[in-house]
């Protein structure tokens, strides 16, 4: 089980989140139906760095912006959504 | 091989004995004993028969890798399968008995059949039935019952079972010397120490050594340093074997505290689960020796030379009187040593290498016969045990007789929880064996899992590890050195691997996977049929998928695979460790998780007051609801259908208080909405409310409820029950993801508000009764108003049907509001009705429900709801849902209307003719409230164009059908008259 540093609740077990997608599979409001079907079936499944949407749902409910090794499960960064996206580790 | 006590030695307590019983017979063992040494001192050497072929098998180990001796352990709840004799610690009253044999051990049945019949070679299951379903029926009571390990429990399981978190800064897997050094080393930092082992004492190997260690005898050093590092807050936990290592450096442990089928004292747990976070994890978790492949390699009386060497020296058993020994470097020797020191006899060494001057073989040359250039071919014997050995040495054919075969086929590391903390595996063509190589996580190996197999290299690099993995977190340098060790053989023993079979030996009768039957005649056919692959073996031949996960049987396996295919070992690669390390029982795994405590139990403000009236409950989600309210003599059918009639006719009233309610304010709440919803909201005017749906980002209906404007800026959402929790955080993801540019605040007051429906003929008469200050609302209106002195809101919508309106009121004032309902709801001839009614006159009405029609495969044109959408789209599910897949109107699977004069069962295929392919299924059954016949709402290909059709509900399953007719889904009251005003 991964240990997930929340910016606003510290070091928490992987338990307390839960990961909602990767971030290019967010599906804008506004998308066409053709980019709705690329983002809903055709989605890259990188093996290796990965920018991911968790949740800390059972924590403080933040959005989180994780920056995270799909082979090694590193992770390189947590971010709050609203913050400015730093381009760790690769 | 007949085993005996031998009158001194051993680190068992002679002094006291422990009665215990094998397949009903009573034997003596004595504290310190596991159930395999115990049996061996008794004479008992025949503990079990194999998994397909019913052969007799032995001892082959003294520790968990043990493929054979597998026992059923304990009575009634405590009964426990598949226990490892020789992971079983003896107690008094101990129960054990053999598996997979019918009659009785010594005559087997299958066992016939196994000498005398075809061999079960790989894939025959495959083979055999693929195609041929029919086949399997007639054969599967008979197959099951002739393979197969243990028998499942009957009786549920009477013990607790605990977990427990700890945090450490190093972990010391495995307590032999590497591990105690280790433990040594950084405990003396001032780090904090966990010691786990999986044994009931510490000394792993040391315990059948004689070695010194600083001029102690094994026994003694141990007991030394367990004094030491205890006193220094080392936290040691024996019977605790590290079963699974975790992302993060978590390392989870199970713990017996009991022996298997053992009575724990008072209400003590007979297991504990620790799930320790460490900052630096030390594996000195030893290494598994391996047998060696020749002619009928399992039976009873061939052992592990460690094993062997094991219960002479630590249990103080000789498990035969005549032992020969075979294997291909020097550790092994140690055995003849340990045998004929014990009084037992060695008829012969059989190594397979060239002569060799080195100092063990050579003091061995001087006592024994050595051969050299020597291999088994041929063990010969059965259920009574071994009699004679067949080798070949140096061109010449040798035979032994002899009743213990010690062997050893080299080592393997145990580099289990180094894979599974994602290490990778070196290969060591020296001593034919992966170990851990390149680590991942914050884990460092030593000892014999490193590879290392000098005793003072083992305890030099476990010092080292420990000093290591305590410098990273700590500035204490270690104290003191690592304890001087003499040995009368020092120096690495690993001279060559003996994993190939001689030539010549039938590969049928050479068994690699003893635990699954799998000779290597498997493997090569498994190769023969294109099965290259290691992964691809395994799954074919069943290698290494038994209960020891082919501790002693990966290997031999690997270096058939690679025989054949002309590779080395490491290009042929190994299958993933994965945890448990070894089984664990589910208890523990569960934990406190069971029966009461297996999941949250959420109970409605009004659960009380439902109680007290002792209803059928019916569980939605983890929430608790009333099914219905039965009354003297009724059943759950007969009480829901009075329940629904009393709506229809007169009044009645429901706890709807579960439901998933959502406040949503601020000046682009009716914009957040619009994205949630698939319906308008902005055009409701406040004080009014509507239906609506949500979808999934991929078009399908995910849920429906209400939405109301309850101020200028200020919406109420409702959604389903059982939806709710999923809805919360569907709501912030489009609020805090999709859309964060609105302004808008949304509020989850699901558990805030109580409510009651009221629904009926009666209902207007009721709510004016109540609320007479109130100007009652028409249809999908919402108002204020107080009801016996409490606020109240009210929302006139239907579900039934029927005129009715939603009594929202704050939690702790429910009880009241619902016993005024009541009270004045009784003298207008209604009752209080729950879940069994609603269904059944929603059914009535065709309203959809999550989980029936609402099965996220299902678009709001499937379900008739799409005339109501928002036409401006800019909703979650918009886009997915213009895809030309949904767009089709052939094909899909659309809600309709099913009526029947028989009970229309619910879940079952609709058929144009029973027995046929399925064109859809029963959603929901249900009755005609008033009037006669059934109805029942369905999926149906194409429904929509299919109206007047008829068909069959058949379910073959609960063996029953009912002819159907296609109707629209709406039996009552189509024109909606009953419920507006």
């Amino acid at each position: 089980m991964l240990r997930i540093a929340c910016p606003y609740c510290g070091r928490r077990a992987q338990a307390e989140f839960v990961f909602e997608r990767a971030l290019d599979a967010i599906l804008p409001l506004d998308a066409t139906p053709a980019a709705a079907v690329e983002h809903l079936f055709a989605r890259d499944n990188p093996k290796g760095w990965s920018w991911e949407l968790w949740r800390h749902t059972a924590g403080c409910g933040a959005w989180l912006r994780l920056h995270r090794h799909t082979v090694t499960h590193q992770i390189a960064a947590v971010e709050t959504l609203g913050a400015p996206r730093q381009d760790a580790g690769g | 091989m007949t085993g005996s006590r031998r009158p001194v030695g051993g680190l068992i307590d002679r002094s006291k004995m422990l009665a215990f019983t094998f397949d009903g017979a009573r034997y003596e063992g004595h504290p310190g004993d596991t159930l395999a040494s115990a049996l061996l001192a008794n004479g008992v050497s025949l503990l079990g028969r194999s998994f397909k072929y019913h052969r007799p098998r032995g001892l082959l180990a003294a520790g968990v890798e043990e493929p054979s001796a597998l026992v059923g352990v304990g009575v009634g709840g405590r009964f426990e399968p598949n226990t490892r004799a020789t992971d079983l610690f003896l107690y008094d009253g101990l129960t054990a008995h053999s598996q997979n044999r019918w009659p009785s051990l010594a005559l087997d049945v299958g066992a016939v059949l196994g000498a005398f019949g075809r061999f079960i070679p790989a894939g025959f299951y495959y083979k055999a039935f693929l195609g041929k379903p029919d086949l399997w029926k007639i054969y599967e009571h008979f197959i099951r019952h002739a393979a197969g390990l243990g028998r499942p429990p009957r009786e549920s399981d009477p013990d607790a079972y605990d977990h427990r978190a700890a945090f450490c800064d190093v972990l010391v897997v495995g307590a032999g010397p590497a591990g105690l050094a280790a433990a040594l080393s950084a405990s003396s930092t001032g780090a904090r120490v966990m010691l786990v082992e999986q044994d009931d004492r510490l000394g792993g190997g040391l315990l059948r050594e004689t070695a010194r260690l600083d001029e102690a005898t094994p026994d003694r050093w141990i007991a030394r340093t367990t004094r030491t590092v205890a006193a220094r807050g080392v936290r040691i936990l024996t019977r605790a074997t590290a079963v699974g290592y975790w992302d993060d450096d978590l390392v989870t442990v199970a713990q017996r505290l009991t022996e298997p089928g053992q009575s724990p004292a008072g209400d003590a747990p007979a297991q504990r689960l620790w799930r320790v976070r460490a900052e630096q994890v030390v594996l000195a978790t030893g290494a598994i020796e391996r047998p060696l492949p020749f002619e009928h390699n399992d039976r009873p009386g061939v052992m592990l030379a460690q094993a062997v060497r094991g219960y002479v020296g630590r249990f103080g058993v000789l498990p035969g009187a005549r032992t020969v020994i075979a294997t291909s470097h020097d550790d092994a020797y140690r055995t003849a040593f340990a045998v004929a020191d014990t009084g037992g006899q060695v008829a012969a060494i059989l190594d397979s290498r060239p002569a060799c001057d080195r100092p063990i073989v050579r003091d061995a040359m001087a006592r024994f016969p050595v051969w050299f250039e020597a291999q088994v071919l041929r063990a010969e014997g059965g259920a009574q045990g071994l009699r004679r050995v067949t080798a070949r040495a140096g061109g010449k054919t040798l035979s032994f007789d002899c009743d213990l075969l010690a062997v050893s086929g080299g080592f393997s590391p145990v580099a289990h929880l180094h894979m599974q903390a994602g290490g990778a595996l070196d290969w060591d063509p020296i001593s034919g064996a992966f170990r851990a190589g390149q680590a991942r996580q914050h884990q460092s190996s030593t000892g014999s899992a490193a590879g290392l197999d000098d005793l003072g290299e083992v305890i030099r690099h476990g010092w080292a590890a420990g000093a290591n993995a305590a410098a990273a977190l700590t500035s204490g340098a270690p104290a003191g050195s690592p304890p001087e060790v003499s040995e009368r053989y020092p120096g690495p023993s690993h001279a060559v691997a003996a994993l190939a079979a001689p030539d010549g030996v039938d590969p049928k009768r050479v068994f690699v996977d003893f635990q699954n039957d799998v000779t290597l005649a498997d493997v090569d056919l498994a190769w023969r049929e294109g099965y290259r692959s290691v992964e691809h073996l395994k799954r074919y031949t069943t290698l290494g998928m038994a209960t020891d996960q082919g501790k002693t049987s990966n290997m031999a396996g690997l270096a058939r695979l690679a025989a054949n295919e002309g590779r080395s070992i490491p290009e042929v690669g190994l299958t993933t460790f994965r945890p448990p390390y070894t089984p664990v029982t589910l208890g523990v795994l569960a934990g406190h998780a069971k029966g009461f405590h297996v999941a949250p139990l959420r109970r409605p403000a009004l659960y009380a007051t439902h109680a007290a009236g002792n209803p059928l409950w019916q569980p939605v989600g983890y929430w608790m609801r009333p099914r219905a309210y039965p009354r003297a003599g009724e059943n759950l059918h007969a009480a829901a259908l009075r329940e629904a009639r009393t709506v229809r006719t007169a009044l009645g009233w429901v706890d709807v208080s579960t439901l998933g309610k959502f406040e949503v304010a601020g000046p682009d709440a009716a914009a957040l909405l619009e994205r949630v919803c698939a319906t308008t909201v902005a055009k409701l005017a406040v004080g009014r409310g509507r239906y609506t749906y949500m979808l999934r980002e991929d078009g399908m209906v995910m849920d429906d409820g209400t939405v109301w404007r309850v101020g200028a800026d200020r919406y109420l959402l409702t959604s389903s029950t059982g939806g709710a929790d999923r809805m919360a955080h569907h709501l912030d993801y489009v609020r805090r993801v999709l859309a964060p540019q609105l302004k808008a605040a949304v509020a989850n007051v699901q558990e805030h508000w109580a409510g009651v429906a009221v629904a009926g003929p009666g209902a207007r008469s009721l709510i004016a009764a109540l609320a007479p200050e109130l100007d009652i609302p028409r249809h999908m209106s919402a108002d204020r108003s107080v009801i016996g002195g409490v606020d109240v809101l009210i929302l006139a919508a239907s579900y039934s049907g029927e005129r009715a309106f939603e009594i929202y009121v704050r939690n702790p004032e429910a009880a009241a509001v619902w016993a005024l309902v009541a009270e004045a709801g009784v003298g207008l001839g209604g009752c209080a009705y729950g879940l069994e009614a609603l269904e059944i006159l929603r059914i009535e009405k065709g309203h959809v429900v999550v989980g029936g029609e609402i099965d996220g495969r299902t678009t709001p044109y499937d379900l008739g709801l799409h005339r109501m959408m928002n036409p401006a789209r800019g909703f979650v599910g918009a886009a997915a849902l213009q895809r030309p897949a949904l767009q089709a109107q052939a094909g899909r699977q659309q809600l309709v209307g099913l009526e029947s004069a028989q009970p229309i069962p619910e879940g079952s295929m609709l058929v144009r003719q029973a027995p046929g392919a399925a064109e859809g299924h029963v959603t929901a059954g249900g009755v005609r409230v008033i009037g006669e016949g059934f109805v029942a709402l369905g999926l149906l290909r194409d429904g929509h164009a299919r109206l007047g059709e008829p068909l069959t509900a058949w379910s073959p399953t609960r063996g029953r059908s009912a002819g159907v007719r296609v109707v629209q889904p709406l039996f009552y009251d189509p024109q909606g008259e009953r419920y507006r005003d």
